[in-house]
């Protein structure tokens, strides 16, 4: 097994849906020449021609707006928006169009579309190339969002993101595009877009994340561990439309504690809906209260300000001991 | 029933200054010597300016910027048509033009350093922070526009973007507004002809970034934006349309990119060295210097001269910049509303709250 970072296992699993379906077409801001301003794409328009791997013009609701039309002419269009805060011009297609299209005709005409975004912080960036906002895509009925927080799971969710017959947000966790290397299988395979995943398992505390911030809950689980101050079981996500309420609760009936982490603003993030989730089907087995490591309810800040602003390892340690000890 | 022509229009191309320093006196606008002088410097100090951000960015000393070396000639010109009371609602590749605005090079260094304080641009320079969503801002200033003519100001607004901008919907929508409004605004498109990896031909099948003005009812032009003074002769000419007529006007500089995008950029990658080299020789830079030579305007120690003030202004502002304290955490919540939520009010404190147990 090959050695690949989320950058090379996307592009595998792009260049393998394409090889195995016809119908799979890339479109994007230098998506074809250039190999995607992160290299996401790279040598893909060598491989599948320029019919295939279509470079754009300058246009995010062109871009979505006329894949949306290509998919329901029957292909399966990745549409790449270079980072999702250039996104809002594409909102309008997504929500009024993508993902209502199977609901206005009663299911006649559908849209397996794909929009491939990075999105998140620490990296540097400037403004709008560190937006968080999962929340506002997983709010709308109709659309998928899926986070992968590591290459085998970028591999595995973006072939299954594809072969979906519904749009799909699939969302890359820019900070660790190239941060994580592990094996990563040749051959395709799928994983189930609807489901968490247990990272790892634990008995004090559940930990809830997903794209970069699960690696942020391993690094705060080894700490609790060597410090003996708690076995956190971490689940990722993964997806948070549709989301996996039934494996989040389950542990949280086990443990008895959660905390949510995510670098979005902590309003109206995702982690309220898990946390009403949690109400509703475990408050009697809570033993303290649910908590949220989030961004603050500001404009993410540019560099020198960055770190402040996003959950750390040490805000999460902080928070896991405030619930032991509540 | 004959067919019968409905319409038809052109497009009209300026050049006054020549690759090889010749100018059209014909076409010359109104410069006084003292104005080329000056015009020449601040396109030296950009040129000095963004050369020196450039080695900064790659010791890690400032993130990632957009260069502008090769395009002074195009918004340095136009820019230098802008009065004091007149706007600028700016991309984000137009270094020049900002400086000529007044905003010192340091609150620059600063801004692409990754300090907000450095998008604080004094409201009495008229002129935007950088708007780095492509094809967003011109809205903006149909917008400023509309209000200026309200208030019977003699003014108008200048709006920058790239070529690449031209594509996005809000463009259209603003090039819309502007002629049914009939604003004072001026469309200033610096079509360097590639965005990030995309060439004009492949953004646009339109042979001219110009003439998509006529579809809006609006006068379009296209000038040579390596050629500074036919630059200001176009924006001074549409600049007094809109001040006097409230007549707005897209102006297609056409221009080249011969730096990589950005910082983040390997223009290697998409194309050749043999493209690129013919549009170095089109230096805007070394055309007006020669021009100035031809005209006893410069010589080798005037030049040498300007070169040096250049850099000790940049050199200035570089170790003003460093000695700049950080911003403070608590910073990041203090511009988000005139008033702080209550949202806000416990998150900051809870951030100062945490900073402090951890010192």
């Amino acid at each position: 097994m090959a050695r690949l970072n989320i950058v090379e296992a996307i592009d595998q699993a792009l260049s393998q849906e394409m090889q195995l379906d016809s119908k799979v077409i890339i479109l994007g801001e230098d998506v074809g020449r250039d190999g995607g301003v992160f290299r996401v794409t790279d040598g893909l328009v060598q491989r599948f021609g320029e019919e295939r791997v279509i470079d754009t013009p300058l246009a995010e609701s062109g871009i979505v707006g006329m894949a949306i039309g290509m998919a329901i002419a029957g292909y399966r269009p990745v549409a790449e928006i270079q980072f999702a805060g250039f996104a809002y011009p594409a909102y309008d297609q997504l929500v009024s169009h993508a993902s209502r299209m199977r609901n206005r005709s009663r299911g006649e005409f559908t849209v397996p579309l794909v929009v491939r975004t990075p999105y998140g912080g620490g990296i540097r960036a400037l403004e709008h190339h560190s937006e968080s906002m999962e929340a506002v895509f997983a709010h709308v009925p109709g659309l998928k969002v899926v986070i992968p927080a590591d290459p085998y799971e970028a591999k595995g969710l973006l072939a299954a993101a594809v072969r979906d017959p519904d749009p799909v947000i699939f969302m890359e966790p820019a900070r660790i595009y190239r941060a994580i290397k592990m094996e990563v299988p040749e051959e395709t395979y799928t994983l189930p877009l609807g489901k968490a995943r247990v990272v790892r398992e634990g008995k004090d505390v559940t930990a809830v994340a997903w794209g970069a911030h699960v690696r942020t809950l391993r690094d705060a689980a080894q700490r609790l561990e060597a410090e003996g101050e708690a076995d956190v079981e971490i689940i990722d996500v993964r997806t948070l439309s549709p989301f996996d309420f039934e494996t989040v609760v389950a542990s949280v009936k086990k443990t008895g504690r959660a905390v949510i982490v995510h670098e979005a603003p902590r309003s109206c993030g995702f982690g309220a809906e898990i946390s009403a989730q949690i109400m509703e089907r475990a408050v009697l087995q809570l033993r303290s209260p649910v908590i949220r490591v989030a961004g603050f309810d500001t404009v993410p800040p540019l560099a020198k300000l960055e770190d402040y602003y996003q959950p750390d390892a040490d805000s999460v340690v902080e928070a896991i001991k405030s619930t032991l000890k509540f | 029933m004959p067919i019968r022509p409905l319409v038809s229009y052109s497009i009209e191309r300026v050049e006054v200054l020549s690759p090889e320093g010749v100018v059209d006196d014909s076409l010359m606008p109104g410069l006084a010597p003292e104005q080329i002088s000056r015009l020449y410097e601040y396109m030296v100090l950009t040129r000095q300016f963004d050369d020196r951000m450039f080695k900064l960015q790659r010791q890690g000393r400032l993130g990632t910027f957009a260069r502008v070396a090769g395009q002074e000639g195009a918004h340095v010109g136009a820019a230098f048509a802008l009065r004091p009371d007149d706007w600028l609602v700016p991309a984000f590749r137009e270094t020049g033009a900002l400086i000529l605005r007044g905003l010192p090079l340091v609150q620059l260094l600063q801004y692409w350093g990754g300090d907000e304080r450095g998008a604080a641009f004094p409201q009495e320079l008229r002129t935007l922070p950088v708007a780095i969503p492509v094809g967003t801002h011109m809205l903006h200033a149909v917008g400023i526009a509309w209000a200026m003519k309200q208030a019977g100001e003699q003014a108008a607004v200048l709006t920058s973007f790239g070529e690449g901008a031209t594509s996005e919907g809000d463009f259209s929508e603003a090039m819309n507004m502007a002629a049914v409004f009939k604003v004072p605004v001026v469309f200033f498109c610096q079509n360097n002809q590639y965005a990030i990896s995309v060439p004009y031909t492949k953004q646009t099948a339109s042979p001219t970034v110009a003439q998509k003005a006529l579809a809006y009812g609006m006068f379009g032009v296209q000038v040579d934006g390596n050629d500074v003074f036919a630059v200001y002769r176009v924006a001074m000419e549409a600049l007094e349309r809109a001040r006097t007529g409230h007549e707005p006007t897209l102006i297609e500089a056409l221009t080249y990119r011969v730096m990589d995008h950005t910082t983040s950029d390997d223009a290697q990658r998409y194309r050749s060295e043999e493209e690129v080299e013919p549009w170095r020789q089109r230096d805007p830079i070394e055309r007006l210097g020669r021009y100035m030579r031809t005209k006893g305007l410069l010589d080798d120690v005037g030049a040498a001269d300007v070169l040096a003030r250049a850099d000790q202004k940049v050199a200035d502002a570089v170790a003003a910049f460093e000695a700049i304290v950080p911003p403070g955490p608590e910073e990041i919540f203090n511009h988000v509303f005139a008033e702080m939520t209550p949202q806000l009010v416990e998150q900051q404190a809870e951030l100062m709250a945490r900073l402090a147990r951890r010192r």
